[in-house]
């Protein structure tokens, strides 16, 4: 264990893939993966973990929205840990609301022990295990200053604008831990992903919509409204001097990608701007190969880019 | 701003004269008539109610109509006739001919929260968009909004397997709103990573179409979810006066 390891007990988490991970998020997840084997992490999967129910099953019902996180917060219990990594900011979230929700509403609290005793699994009781995202996973068993000092091909030269959506940070009530000054996280004004990118030489640029919606909830039911959104993501990015937008959520970075072609297909508005996930952008600068983190597996093609700045 | 600003200035409201002299004063030109359209007498004195017993509005009767959601609103920035903040204001009134001018836009919310952060009411905004969104669907007034059909593709894929499959989603969808999976630009992000990236994009749609995901042990909970479903929706209709079908 390397002796600067900031929150030891890190070191080793559950990990909790969630859905988009596995299709068209797999990028993302391999490079979270590739990366945690580069900083010497472990990360356990869930067994028979399900899907959080992403922005769809909680118009349905909250409470069964609820209950799915419930019951993989539950196997992360049986599994005996006590913090889950979660790196898609919809599952992030919804693990971090089922915690809120079963600690402070008694209709949710009925319905998970009704649901998870008829399942026939253990009802999880709130307070057993943090959810924690990859950014808050690299950021406290890592730290920027271990980071840096394993870099060996700095991002040196890369213009990034760092992008957060909407689940990593709002709303703001499921995420207790945030705000609290000196080294917490903010949410109008996230910064975990800007530090770990400037620790591994890039140059963040001051994007003011790092906080922005991209449509995501609607990417295909109002395909007009997220063209709209994310196209002025993009452009202001642009505008900022951006070579490359830094994601760190499996639906708005296909979100970012799809819109960038449909704007241009659609509505006739290029943009180059690279689309690219943080731990892609952080394996490379640890040393690993393009293709190590899944960079041929992105819509955007950044492979020019990426080339031209010695990376990859 | 004044609460009615939108009333008052509706185009079909609007009168033009291109001579008209009245009292020795020209008032030639366009103006508005809403002087003439004042009264309202049509409330529907249970709307707040039912609004606020589907889930997502149990909120609503907190709102103090400051604005402050309309003013943080996604689509409001891109549609201004999306105005969360007056319509929560009419259903608390219990206006619901005038929110049902609104009928075919309020599905658009985009659940970013942007509202729920910003209110000083914990209201949830947010949720009480969805409620409405669901209320009008219910109540017959408008036909199912393709985030509904999505949501519901999307929801059953889980209840029934535990996990869900984008490809198999995105297909579901496209077919159940009647979309060709052929438009071009879904073409042109298709080919241009299959250009760059042949054998694995095609072996990966392939394998997630012959084996499904699925979570082991699910069916338990499969069913315990279906029978939930049952009971909030019995639930739903009943706080709406509905009949065990419901106006579909
Ligand atoms: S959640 Fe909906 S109503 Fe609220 S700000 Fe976003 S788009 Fe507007
Ligand atoms: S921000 Fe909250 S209190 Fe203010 S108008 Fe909107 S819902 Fe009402």
């Amino acid at each position: 264990m390397p002796k600067d390891l900031k929150d030891p007990s890190l070191k080793k988490v559950a990990y909790y893939p969630g859905c988009a991970l596995e299709g068209t998020g797999h990028a993302y997840n391999k490079s979270t993966k590739a990366v945690g084997k580069e900083l010497g992490l472990d990360l356990v999967e869930l067994k028979n973990w399900n899907c959080c129910g992403a922005m769809e099953v909680k118009n349905i019902d909250p409470n069964i929205q609820t209950y799915l996180s419930a019951r993989n917060l539950s196997i992360a219990e049986d599994m005996g840990f006590d913090t889950v990594m979660a790196p898609c900011n919809g599952c992030y979230h919804n693990l971090k609301k089922a915690e809120y929700d079963l600690a402070n509403d008694e209709g949710s609290k009925e319905v998970n022990a009704r649901l998870s005793g008829k399942a026939g699994h253990a009802t999880y009781a709130p307070g057993k295990v943090e959810t924690i995202h990859s950014l808050d996973w690299i950021k406290r068993a890592i730290g920027e200053e271990e980071l840096s000092k394993r870099v060996k091909n700095s991002l040196k030269g890369l213009k990034i604008a760092n992008y957060y959506g909407c689940m990593y940070s709002r709303p703001r009530h499921i995420f207790p831990e945030k705000d609290k000054g000196e080294g917490s996280e903010s949410t109008s004004k996230p910064h975990f992903m800007d530090d770990l990118l400037a620790a591994a030489g890039a140059e963040n640029v001051d994007y003011p919509l790092k906080t922005a919606c991209c449509g995501g909830a609607h990417t295909l039911s109002d395909s007009d409204t997220s063209t709209k959104l994310v196209l002025n993501l993009l452009t202001t990015a642009e505008a900022c001097g951006a070579d490359v937008i830094a994601t760190e959520c499996p639906t708005c970075h296909t979100g970012l990608e799809m819109h960038q072609i449909r704007a241009e297909k659609v509505l006739g508005r290029k943009t180059n701007v690279k689309i690219l996930y943080f731990t892609q952008l952080l394996g490379m600068a640890l040393g690993l190969s393009a293709g190590k983190v899944g960079v041929n597996e992105n819509f955007s093609d950044s492979r020019a880019l990426l080339k031209e700045k010695g990376l990859g | 701003m004044p609460i009615h600003e939108k009333t008052l200035i509706r185009p079909e409201n609007l009168v033009t004269h291109e001579h008209l002299e009245i009292d020795g004063v020209d008032v030639s030109g366009h103006w508005s008539t809403f002087i003439e359209s004042r009264a309202v007498t049509d409330y529907n004195e249970n709307l707040q109610e039912e609004i606020s017993a589907l889930a997502g509005g149990e909120n609503i009767h907190r709102c103090w109509q400051c604005g402050s959601c309309t003013n943080a609103c996604t689509v409001n920035a891109i549609n201004p006739d999306f105005n969360p903040r007056y319509w929560i204001y009419l259903i608390r009134m219990g206006m619901e001919e005038e929110l049902l001018r609104d009928k075919d836009i309020i599905w658009q919310c985009v659940s970013c929260n942007k509202c729920t952060y910003a209110c000083p009411r914990d209201v949830v905004p947010e949720g009480v968009m969805k409620a409405t969104a669901h209320w009008l669907e219910l109540k017959g007034h408008t036909p199912e909004s393709p985030s509904t059909i999505f949501d519901d593709g999307f929801s059953q894929q889980v209840f029934d397997t535990g996990k869900i499959e984008d490809s198999r989603v995105m297909r579901g969808f496209f077919k159940g709103t009647g979309q060709s999976l052929t438009q071009p630009w879904l073409v042109a992000m298709v080919t241009g990573l299959i250009k760059r990236f042949p054998l694995f994009y095609l072996i990966r749609m392939g394998w997630q179409t012959v084996f499904r995901p699925k979570t082991r042990g699910w069916g338990r909970a499969s069913r315990a979810i279906h029978e939930y479903v049952e009971e909030v929706e019995a639930a739903n209709r009943a706080a709406l006066g509905l009949d065990a079908k419901g106006a579909k």
